[in-house]
Parts: structure tokens; C-alpha cells; sequence
């Protein structure tokens, strides 16, 4: 018995430290790349963790640079005006940045749609009437929408780091690889890899080598209403936090939820367990 | 042991009571099932996940009819339906969040409830019954599982239901006509959406009442228990109530704990970024995954490369995955052995815990890309799924030696605790607890 269980162990070792060498030799003789060619930088976000907050300043530099790089190209449309208040704003502030939009509305009594100023429950307008038109401006390729990108996009993180960020709580992937994709743009093309026209070498992508977006962010790219320095790093970061909180305007609330949530449900179990030896006291099992 | 036995044990004794009871037994059958009903006393944690599933049940349903009361079955609104039960529905996080994960959870649940089966043998004379009733549930939960994570339409949920439903046109001749048929089309679309949601909706209460007929089922037979042995006198019960409820609850809390975990702190987890990006049938992401419950059955579909006479590879693995699911339902008949639990089994305990490292190694390759050395390792893990159920358990049970089994419940229960007070552990004994 101990001798199958032994021999069985060893199959089972050999196998193990085979495989690794099996992969390497796969991917010397095809030269698979996988994407992204870098994995995305780690960054310590104020929303990360069990006790995260969103930091209202830098939502609010986000959002500016949304509005005056992105918005140009990218479409916001899950997230209204009114949900602005959560960055900070007051009612007013938030009236008077929906007033510097245009949305269209319609039909009118003679039955044409007509366009208005945004208002407060209005959603951000896209930049362009539909795909086509987005697609024809970018090369064919068409600018997604950023409302959920924050939760879109996410790298494989690979064993073991898969089973830590169950007990980390890693779930910054999103914004991680949106700082590393906005700062990532390299000049220098490594001479294996081709870039086709029109396309920008980017080894942060992660669906190949080089995207149809342009560089957006150079650093000094909007000023910033709290003196902010706007270097790239500092824009890139400020606007991967928005986009996460785009996509997840709740995070606060649940983690807070949670926490009650746990303290209540840790203290319920151990109550369940001291009465459950209580009553199996009584009798042999 | 049936509840018949203990007819008669129901005592009323309001006035409302007895009036009901004359009329209609139902709170004597709930008495009857769930207080006095009697279990061994030697059972472990690994019989709570039962009551915890009938509690993911319930779960899965409350907030999956509050979530179908804002959700909008059409192409063009599913998307962003589900994201304004997100942002706007008061709550509606939190409801999403529980029933995504939920589906995860239930299934985690289903399928430590199986292998607890598999271990202690509850699928055997006369449970063969009660262990068919469990693979009906299983396939009703793949079922619902599938279709509901087609409805929030984005990548993942469409194009899964592509390949997924794309299977279908493996059968020869009547292939293509399944296809369109289960589609209500050429391609998946808007009739495939709306009647996903009908189904999803439907598929539940189908399980809660195979569910009643599972439990029923049980309550004829009574639980096996981690001896294997039948129940043969009263010292080797105990009553529903207080014991086992207390047992479970607690079980559920922890269970429940965990749960919470992944609601509130790591939502998206065990989902798919790609699910967040709205369906396109224009554009096919990178790699086209099931969610993990799938992952060993995708496996198996895709370790079929060869082709085996008239059956092409695609047929063959569409026959390969729906076997696999299949071979469980006879799992009564192919076990020869006459010893039920696997502690007094040392063979079966072996292939038993490979078969869990199996099961674990396709679905960690069900997430892989189909190529290279992950198919091997596949092809591998596949001959062993249906060697175990085909080959080995067939042939364990004729040249197995068990080892000895005890005389009853209560003598293996006075076995172990005997042990115990002699290695020292008076102050948890018996006698000398408040």
C-alpha cells in the first residue's frame, strides 16, 4: 500500500517537473508572445482593501481629466450628472457642469428632435452619433466606452498569486492596467516585434503589441483645480480612480456593508458553535 | 427507519394546533421530518452541505425574483438593465453581487456535497434513488447556471452561448435543426435571450420540487453515516432537533461567512472581465471560458482531438462531456463493492482522492488555451475520470480486502471516545461537562 502510494507520489513529481520544461519548449519553438508584454504595474490605490475610500480630490482631477482628454473620443454613457454629487460636488456645481453639455432631445411637437443643454439626470454624451462614425474617426477601431472599463479589463495573474488576492483582496486590476497602458507608450519599437500603420507600440496592451489609440496623456495635459502637479503619472493615476469609480460608484458602501456584515456573522458563528457544543454535551457522538 | 415509525410522536397540544392537524398534517409532517426525525449520531460536517444548499436555494431564488423585477430580457436593454440594478436599484448591488456569487457558492456547495457522496458511499442500495434525484438537481443547476449567466449579454455570456449551443450541430442529421431550434434562429440573438430568461426563471422551482422529492426520498431511507453501517437501534440516532439543527446552522453560518467574503470584499473574482464589456457578435475575445462550475466538463469536450471511426473529434467530445455527466447517474451499479464508506476502503480511498486531484487539474486545464502540452494532460485526465467510474470501481469491489468494519454506530461511536478519554482528554469528556 505505502509502496503504491509511493510510486504514485513520484509519477506524480515527475509529471509536476515536467511540465514547466514541456511549456518552455512550446514557446521557444512557436515564439507565442502573450499579451500584455508587461504585466501592469501594482499601485497603492485609496480604494483598495477592506477599509478603502475613494479620495474625492482625486476623483475630482479625474473627472477633469475625463472631461478635457477622453471625452473627446470616449463615450461615459452609464454615468449621469447627478452622480456627480458623490465626488464632492454640491447641486449647483453639478447643474452648472451638465450646462456646458449639449444632449439631444426629442421629438418636439413638429416632431423633430432638437438639441438642449444637459441637465443634472441627463448621462454624459458620446462623442459620436454611433460605432460607425466613432470607427471612422479612430483608424476602424472604435473608442469603448469607459463607464465599466475599470472592471473590464484585468490581467491573469497567474499561481500563486491567484490564491494570495483571495486573502489581499486584490480587485485593483482594472486601474492598474489603465496607469500602466496611459504611461506605457514606448518610442522605441524592439526590433522582433512589427507595428503596423496607424498603430502606437504600447507593451502594456493586452490584446497585442501596439493599439489604434494615440498617446493621450503627455503630462500637463489639463491644470488641475487644486494645484496638483499634472505630471503623466499623477494624470493617469487620477483618472484610473475615476474610472473606477465609474464602474463601481457603490465600493464604499459595500466594503463598509461588509464590515458589519462579517463582525456580525464571525460573532453569530462562534454563538452557533458554543451552543452547538452545549447541546452535543449531553450525549457520546 | 421511516418517518411511519414515528407517527404518532406529533402531539398538539394549542388548540389551533390540534385543529389544523385534524384537517391538514402538515406541521405534523414537518414535525415529524425535521424535529423528531432521527439521524446517526456519528455524523461529520461533510453532511451539512445539504441544509447549506437548501439555503443557497432559497437565496438563489429571493433575490433572483427581486432582480427580474428591474432586468430587461432584450439585446438591446439586458446590458444595461443589469447595470442600472447596479448603480440605481436601491441595493441592487448588493443583490447582483449575491446572486452571481451565489450561483459560484451553490455550486462550490454541490459539489463538496457530491464528493461527500462519492466518499461515504450514500449512493448505494437502497439510496440508489435518492443519489439519481441528486444528478437531476445537478443537471437542472447546470442548466439555470448556464442560462443565467447568458442575461447580463455581455462578452462572456454571449459568445459561451455560441460554442456552448454550437455543440449541438455535432449530432449528425438532426444537428443543425436542434440548433435553430434551441436558438429561435441561425445565431444566438434575441428569441435565445428572452427565452433563456423564461427558463432561468422556470428551471428553480423545477429544482425546489426535485428537491422535495430528494429529501423524501432520504427521509424513507435515512442518512448513511461516515461507518457506512445501517442504523440498527436507537442509541445510534439522535433526534432531528436539537442536534443536527444546531449542527447545521452553524455550518450554514460559516458557509455563509465565507460567502459574505466575496460579496463584500472580492465580488468579481471568480467572474470574467471581459463579462463587464457589452456582448458583440462582431468582435470574439481571446479566449472564450466557461465560468469555473464548467471548467472540468469543457476540459473533457476538448480532449476529444481524434477521431474514433465514423465519430469525427467534434462529436466525439460533445459525447465525451454529456458522459461524463451521464456515467454519474449509474454510479449505483458501477460500484461492485459491498462496503459502503470509504474509511474501511483503502483502495477506494486512493482513487477516490486522485479522482478529486483529477477533477481539480481539468478545471484548472478547462481554463487554458485547447493546445500543446494542455491537451496531453487533458486526454490524461479524461481517461482517468471514466477509468475511475468504469474500470476501477467495477473491479475495486471484487478484489478489494475492507478493513474491519464495527458492529454498530453506537460501538464505533463508544470506540473513539473510549480512545479519547484514555489519551487524556478529561476535561472534554461526557460525564464531567456542565
Amino acid at each position: 500500500m505505502k509502496n503504491i502510494i509511493a510510486k504514485i507520489g513520484a509519477a506524480a513529481l515527475a509529471l509536476t517537473l515536467a511540465i514547466p520544461g514541456a511549456l518552455g519548449a512550446e514557446e521557444e519553438a512557436e515564439h507565442t508572445v502573450h499579451y500584455p508584454m508587461h504585466k501592469p504595474h501594482e499601485l497603492d490605490w485609496s480604494f483598495a482593501g477592506p477599509f478603502g475610500k475613494y479620495d474625492k480630490a482625486q476623483l475630482q482631477r479625474g473627472l477633469k481629466v475625463y472631461a478635457n482628454v477622453c471625452a473627446a473620443c470616449h463615450s461615459l454613457e452609464l454615468v449621469a450628472f447627478r452622480n456627480l454629487e458623490e465626488l464632492g460636488y454640491t447641486e449647483e456645481q453639478v447643474k452648472a457642469f451638465a450646462a456646458n453639455y449639449e444632449v439631444e432631445d426629442g421629438p418636439n411637437q413638429d416632431g423633430e428632435m432638437f438639441t438642449r443643454t444637459a441637465i443634472a439626470s441627463d448621462y454624459f454624451p458620446s462623442p459620436y452619433e454611433n460605432a460607425n462614425q466613432a470607427a471612422a474617426s479612430n483608424n476602424g477601431a472604435v473608442p469603448p466606452d469607459l463607464s465599466l472599463i475599470a472592471k473590464a479589463r484585468g490581467v491573469e495573474r497567474g499561481f500563486p498569486l491567484f490564491v494570495f488576492d483571495i486573502f489581499t483582496q486584490y480587485a485593483e486590476g482594472g486601474p492598474d492596467y489603465i496607469y500602466s497602458l496611459l504611461t506605457g507608450y514606448e518610442d522605441e519599437v524592439p526590433a522582433h516585434v512589427e507595428v503596423q500603420d496607424g498603430l502606437y507600440y504600447n507593451p502594456y496592451f493586452i490584446s497585442g503589441a501596439a493599439l489604434a489609440m494615440a498617446p493621450p496623456l503627455y503630462g500637463d495635459d489639463v491644470e488641475f483645480d487644486d494645484g496638483t502637479p499634472a505630471t503623466i503619472e499623477q494624470e493617469a493615476q487620477d483618472v484610473a480612480a475615476f474610472l473606477m469609480w465609474a464602474a463601481e460608484p457603490h465600493l464604499v458602501e459595500r466594503k463598509e456593508m461588509g464590515f458589519r456584515v462579517m463582525i456580525f456573522l464571525v460573532l453569530f458563528s462562534a454563538f452557533l458553535y458554543i451552543a452547538k457544543r452545549q447541546v452535543w454535551s449531553r450525549v457520546e457522538h | 427507519m421511516s418517518t411511519l415509525e414515528h407517527h404518532g410522536t406529533y402531539t398538539p397540544t394549542s388548540g389551533i394546533g390540534k385543529w389544523i392537524d385534524a384537517r391538514m398534517p402538515l406541521p405534523r409532517l414537518m414535525y415529524d421530518s425535521f424535529v423528531a426525525y432521527p439521524v446517526p449520531r456519528n455524523l461529520n460536517y461533510a453532511y451539512t452541505f445539504g441544509g447549506i444548499l437548501s439555503l443557497m436555494l432559497v437565496s438563489q431564488i429571493l433575490t433572483g425574483i427581486v432582480l427580474a423585477m428591474h432586468y430587461v430580457s432584450s439585446t438591446e436593454l439586458a446590458f444595461s438593465s443589469v447595470e442600472g440594478i447596479m448603480r440605481d436599484v436601491n441595493s441592487g448591488w448588493l443583490l447582483r453581487y449575491m446572486h452571481a456569487n451565489g450561483a459560484s457558492f451553490f455550486f462550490v456547495a454541490v459539489y463538496l456535497h457530491i464528493f461527500r457522496g462519492m466518499y461515504y458511499g450514500s449512493y448505494k442500495a437502497p439510496r440508489e434513488l435518492l443519489w439519481i434525484l441528486g444528478c437531476i438537481i445537478y443537471l437542472l443547476m447546470m442548466a439555470t447556471g448556464f442560462m443565467g449567466y447568458v442575461l447580463p449579454w455581455g462578452q462572456m455570456s454571449f459568445w459561451g452561448a455560441t460554442v456552448i449551443t454550437g455543440f449541438f450541430t455535432a449530432f449528425p442529421l438532426v444537428g443543425e435543426w436542434i440548433q435553430q431550434f434551441l436558438l429561435g434562429g441561425y445565431a444566438v440573438g434575441e428569441p435565445t435571450l428572452n427565452r433563456f430568461f423564461s427558463l432561468h426563471y422556470l428551471l428553480p422551482f423545477m429544482i425546489a420540487g426535485v428537491v422535495v422529492l430528494h429529501v423524501w426520498a432520504l427521509h424513507v431511507t435515512g442518512q448513511t453515516n461516515p461507518t457506512g453501517i445501517e442504523v440498527k437501534s436507537k442509541t445510534d440516532t439522535l433526534a432531528f432537533t436539537p442536534y443536527a439543527t444546531i449542527k447545521d446552522a452553524f455550518a450554514m453560518m460559516v458557509f455563509f461567512a465565507i460567502f459574505a467574503y466575496f460579496i463584500f470584499y472580492i465580488p468579481n473574482y471568480l467572474g470574467h472581465p471581459d463579462n463587464y464589456t457589452e456582448a458583440n457578435p462582431l468582435v470574439t475575445p481571446a479566449h472564450i471560458v466557461p465560468e469555473w462550475y464548467f471548467l472540468p466538463f469543457y476540459a473533457i469536450l476538448r480532449a476529444i482531438t481524434f477521431n474514433i471511426g465514423p465519430i469525427d473529434s467534434k462529436l466525439g467530445g460533445v459525447l465525451a462531456m454529456f458522459g461524463s455527466i451521464a456515467v454519474l447517474f449509474v454510479l449505483p451499479w458501477l460500484d461492485t463493492s459491498k462496503v459502503r464508506s470509504a474509511v474501511y476502503r483503502p483502495w477506494y480511498k486512493l482513487f477516490f482522492w486522485i479522482f478529486v486531484a483529477d477533477a481539480v487539474l481539468l478545471g484548472w486545464l478547462g481554463a487554458k488555451p485547447a493546445e500543446g502540452v494542455y491537451t496531453t494532460l487533458a486526454q490524461i485526465g479524461t481517461a482517468y475520470y471514466f477509468g475511475f467510474f468504469l474500470i476501477i470501481l467495477p473491479l475495486l469491489g471484487l478484489i478489494e480486502t475492507p478493513r474491519r468494519l464495527p458492529n454498530s454506530i453506537t460501538e464505533a461511536v463508544l470506540e473513539k471516545n473510549g480512545a479519547q478519554q484514555v489519551s487524556g482528554t478529561a476535561a472534554a469528556s461526557p460525564e464531567t461537562r456542565g
